[in-house]
C-alpha cells in the first residue's frame, strides 16, 4: 500500500523550480519538494495559476525545471519522459482520425509489440473502461467523457508505474465526474500502479487520495500535506464518512487564502 | 418528407426550372440562337464531339496542364507552408504579400513566362501553379496552426521521435485542412489554366472556346463550354461529398 | 521596427527578382524596374493615359457597386431565409468553382463589346464572393444574441441595428474585400477583349504590339493600385474583426 516505512520512494522532486523566462520571468513553481510512495494515489489541489500543471510537466519530463532534481525509480528524468510513465492530459487527446481501438493501440503499436498480444491488451483495456460498444466508433462520435475514457485505455494499456492525470475530468459535469472518480479507483487497484492526480475538486482530492498536497499561490509550492487514511478498496460512497467533511475543510481553510490572493493577482 | 430531401429536390427542380425556361425561350425564338442556342442542343452536339473523338485532344491537353499544376502547386504549397510555418518571422513578413496575392491579374506575366519556358503549355502551367500554390498554402498553415498543443505532449509520452511524430500525428491531425487545400488547388488550377487558354490561345479547351466563339460556331462553343462546366462541376462536388464525409467521420478541429 | 525591415526586405527580394528575370529574359520580355518606374511617371503625366484610368474606374466602381450592394443584399435574404439558403448555397459554391472564362462568350453575346460588358465581367467575379460571406456572416450569428434581444424587449428596427448589423459586419466587411478584388481582375479581363479602352486593354495591347514596357509599365500600375486597395481593405478587415 503505502508509506511509513523505509521503502525508496517512487519518484521524487527536490528544490525543483520552474521560471519561465520571457519579456518579464514568471516563477511559476517551486522551490518544492516532493516524495511519491510506491502505489499511492497523491492529489494536488490549487488556485488557478500555482503550477499545478507544471509540476506534472516536469516530473513527467516534459518540462525541464530551471533548479532542482527529479528521479523516477531511482534514475534521475532529463529532458525526455521515462519509460514507465504514463500521462492523462486535461485537453481532449485522442486522435480524432483513429477509432477507438487503434487510439488505444497507438503506444502498443509503437512499441513493435506483438500482434496477439496487441489485441488481447486492448481488449482488455477497453472493456476495462467499459468503451466495449464504441471500439469501432471514432472519437468525434463520442461525449467528452468517454473520449477521456479512450485518453485513459490508451495510457492504461501501456501498464505505467507512474499513472499521472492533470484535471482529466475538468471538462465533464459532477456526476459524470463522481462515476469516473470511482472508475480511476478500479484502475489504481487493478494495476497497482503509483497516482498523482492534479485537480481544482476539493472533494474529489479528498475521496479519492492517500495524501492531498495543498500548493500556495504561484510561485507554486506545498503549504499542506494531508493523509486521509482511507482503505484501500474505496469508491465516491465515501462522502457520507463523517471524516470526509474534516478533510475537506482542512484543505479548504489552506487554501482558501491562497485562492483570495491568486483571484486578486488575475483581478489586476 | 425529411427536411434535407426536400432541401435536395428544391434545388433539383430550380435546376431543372432555370434550365427548362432557357430551352422554352430558346425554343420559342425569345432568345435568339446567336446569342444563346438551347440547351438540349448544347448536350447533343456535346454527345456528337465526344463521339466523333474531336473532344480527345484538346481534352487530354488540357488535363495534362490542370493535372500538372495541381500536383506541382500541392507540392510547392504544402512545402512552403510547413516551412513558412516553422519560421513564424518569415511568416509575419509574407502574411500581407499573401493576402494582397489574388488581386493580382496573374495573365499579364504570361509574355514573361514565354519568355522564360518557350512557347509550349509550361507557361501556362506557371500561371496554374502561381493560381493554386497559395492556396494551399495556406490551407497548410491552418492546418499546422490547428495542431492542438496537447498532441505534440502525447508525442512526447509516447517517445516518439521527430519524424515518427509528424507521421503519425501531425500530418492527421491537419489532413482536413490539407483536404481543403487539395479542393482549393484543384479549383484555381482549372480555373487559371481554362482562363489562361482562353484569353492567351494557348490550346486545349479554353482555346478551343475563343476559336469557336471567334469563327461564331455556336454550336461547337456551348458544347465545350458546356463540357468544361460538368467536369468543374463533377470534380468539385465529388470532392465536396468526401470532403463532407471526413469531415463527418472525424469531426473538425 | 522589426516589421517595417521585414516589409523592406520583402520589397527588396521582389525587385532583385525582378531584375533576375530580366537578366535572364531580356528587354523581349520584360522592363528593369528603373526604366519602368521612368516611364510609369511619363504614363501619369499624360492625359491620355489617365482617359484609360478613367474608363477602367468607371466600369470597376460601377461593377463594385452592383456586386457589394446586390451581393449583400441577397445574402442578407438568402442567410435569414433558411430553407432558401441551404437550397441555394450549394449552387453558388459550384459558381464560384467554375471557371468564370466559360461565360465570356455569353457576357459578349448578351451585352455586346463596350462598357456593359466589361461591368458584366466585373459583376459576375465579385457578386459570388459577397454572398457567400453575408451568408456566413448572418449563419454565423449566435442564436444566444436573439434571445437576449427578445429578453431586453427590443423592437425588430431596434434588434437589427444593435444586434443584427454589427454581429454580420465582420464577414460581411471580408466578403467585400474579396469581392473588391475580384471585381477588378473581372473588369481588367473584360477590357482585355471586350474595349478599345481601359487599362486591361493597354496590357492586352501591349502583350500583341510586343511593346514590352507599356505591358510591364501599366501592369506596375495596376498591381500597386490593387495592392494598396487591398492593404487598406485588409486593416479595415482587421479592425471589423477586433472584437471576435
Amino acid at each position: 500500500m503505502s508509506t511509513g516505512d523505509e521503502q525508496i520512494a517512487h519518484a521524487t522532486l527536490r528544490g525543483v523550480t520552474r521560471v519561465y523566462q520571457g519579456v518579464t520571468p514568471v516563477h511559476a513553481l517551486g522551490p518544492l519538494d516532493l516524495d511519491l510512495a510506491r502505489g499511492e494515489f497523491f492529489s494536488v489541489v490549487g488556485p488557478s495559476g500555482c503550477g499545478k500543471s507544471t509540476l506534472l510537466d516536469v516530473l513527467a519530463g516534459l518540462s525541464p525545471p530551471t533548479a532542482g532534481k527529479i528521479s523516477f525509480e531511482g534514475r534521475p528524468v532529463v529532458g525526455e519522459v521515462p519509460d514507465g510513465i504514463g500521462v492523462v492530459f486535461q485537453e481532449d487527446a485522442s486522435f480524432p482520425w483513429l477509432a477507438v481501438r487503434d487510439n488505444v493501440a497507438f503506444g502498443l503499436r509503437r512499441a513493435g509489440t506483438e500482434p496477439a498480444e496487441i489485441a488481447r491488451r486492448v481488449a482488455y483495456a477497453i472493456g476495462f473502461m467499459g468503451l466495449d460498444d464504441f471500439a469501432d466508433a471514432f472519437p468525434a462520435q463520442l461525449s467528452g467523457g468517454m473520449r477521456q475514457r479512450v485518453c485513459i485505455a490508451r495510457t492504461l494499456v501501456l501498464q505505467p508505474r507512474l499513472i499521472l492525470l492533470d484535471e482529466p475530468f475538468g471538462a465533464l459535469d459532477q456526476q459524470t465526474r463522481l462515476l469516473m472518480g470511482d472508475e480511476l479507483l478500479r484502475l489504481w487497484r487493478e494495476t497497482s500502479s503509483t497516482v498523482l492526480l492534479i485537480t481544482h475538486a476539493l472533494d474529489e482530492a479528498a475521496l479519492l487520495s492517500d495524501r492531498v498536497g495543498v500548493m500556495s499561490a504561484r510561485p507554486g509550492r506545498f503549504i499542506d500535506l494531508v493523509s486521509t487514511g482511507w482503505a484501500r478498496d474505496r469508491d465516491s460512497r465515501i462522502a457520507s464518512d463523517p471524516g470526509f467533511g474534516a478533510i475537506t475543510a482542512r484543505l479548504w481553510a489552506a487554501l482558501r487564502p491562497e485562492s483570495i490572493k491568486a483571484m486578486g493577482r488575475t483581478a489586476s | 418528407m425529411t427536411r434535407a430531401r426536400s432541401i435536395i429536390w428544391t434545388r433539383l427542380v430550380l435546376i431543372a426550372g432555370a434550365i427548362g425556361l432557357i430551352e422554352l425561350l430558346c425554343r420559342l425564338g425569345i432568345i435568339k440562337p446567336l446569342t444563346i442556342i438551347a440547351p438540349s442542343q448544347m448536350a447533343f452536339e456535346l454527345a456528337r464531339m465526344i463521339a466523333s473523338g474531336e473532344l480527345a485532344a484538346p481534352a487530354a491537353y488540357t488535363f495534362m496542364e490542370v493535372g500538372t499544376a495541381f500536383a506541382v502547386s500541392v507540392v510547392a504549397g504544402g512545402a512552403l507552408g510547413a516551412l513558412v510555418h516553422a519560421q513564424p518571422r518569415l511568416r509575419r513578413a509574407l502574411d500581407p504579400l499573401l493576402a494582397s496575392w489574388y488581386a493580382v491579374p496573374f495573365f499579364v506575366f504570361y509574355p514573361l513566362l514565354v519568355a522564360l519556358f518557350g512557347l509550349n503549355a509550361l507557361p501556362l502551367i506557371a500561371i496554374g501553379v502561381i493560381f493554386a500554390a497559395p492556396a494551399m498554402m495556406l490551407s497548410t498553415l491552418a492546418g499546422l496552426d490547428r495542431v492542438p498543443p496537447v498532441m505534440r505532449k502525447v508525442a512526447r509520452v509516447h517517445r516518439l521521435s521527430r519524424v515518427q511524430e509528424v507521421r503519425l500525428i501531425t500530418l492527421p491531425s491537419a489532413a482536413p485542412h490539407l483536404f481543403t487545400g487539395l479542393k482549393l488547388a484543384f479549383t484555381y488550377s482549372f480555373i487559371g489554366i481554362i482562363a489562361g487558354e482562353f484569353i492567351l490561345s494557348g490550346g486545349g479547351l479554353g482555346y478551343g472556346i475563343a476559336y469557336a466563339y471567334e469563327s461564331f460556331e455556336n454550336r461547337k462553343m456551348y458544347a465545350l463550354m458546356l463540357f468544361v462546366l460538368l467536369i468543374a462541376t463533377g470534380v468539385n462536388g465529388a470532392l465536396h461529398v468526401w470532403d463532407g464525409r471526413l469531415a463527418r467521420r472525424w469531426g473538425r478541429t | 521596427m522589426m516589421r517595417l525591415f521585414d516589409a523592406a526586405a520583402v520589397v527588396a527580394a521582389i525587385l532583385v527578382i525582378w531584375l533576375g528575370l530580366y537578366a535572364y529574359a531580356g528587354d523581349s520580355a520584360i522592363t528593369p524596374p528603373l526604366r519602368t518606374f521612368a516611364y510609369a511617371a511619363e504614363l501619369l503625366s499624360r492625359a491620355s493615359f489617365w482617359n484609360h484610368v478613367g474608363a477602367t474606374m468607371a466600369a470597376f466602381a460601377m461593377a463594385l457597386a452592383i456586386s457589394a450592394i446586390g451581393g449583400v443584399a441577397l445574402g442578407l435574404v438568402l442567410g435569414m431565409r433558411r430553407f432558401a439558403g441551404e437550397v441555394t448555397e450549394p449552387i453558388l459554391s459550384s459558381f464560384y468553382t467554375i471557371p468564370k472564362v466559360t461565360l465570356y462568350p455569353v457576357m459578349l453575346l448578351i451585352f455586346g463589346l463596350g462598357m456593359s460588358a466589361k461591368v458584366a465581367f466585373g459583376v459576375i467575379h465579385g457578386i459570388i464572393p459577397v454572398m457567400l460571406f453575408t451568408i456566413a456572416g448572418v449563419k454565423n450569428i449566435e442564436p444566444v444574441l436573439l434571445r437576449t434581444a427578445r429578453v431586453l424587449r427590443l423592437s425588430p428596427a431596434q434588434t437589427a441595428l444593435s444586434v443584427l448589423a454589427p454581429a454580420v459586419t465582420p464577414e460581411i466587411i471580408t466578403g467585400l474585400r474579396v469581392g473588391f478584388a475580384l471585381t477588378l481582375l473581372g473588369v481588367l479581363i473584360g477590357e482585355m477583349f471586350a474595349s478599345q479602352r481601359g487599362l486591361g486593354f493597354l496590357i492586352i495591347n501591349g502583350i500583341e504590339v510586343h511593346d514590352v514596357r507599356m505591358m510591364t509599365t501599366v501592369t506596375l500600375i495596376v498591381v500597386v493600385f490593387a495592392v494598396a486597395a487591398n492593404s487598406l481593405m485588409l486593416a479595415l478587415d482587421r479592425h471589423a474583426h477586433r472584437f471576435a
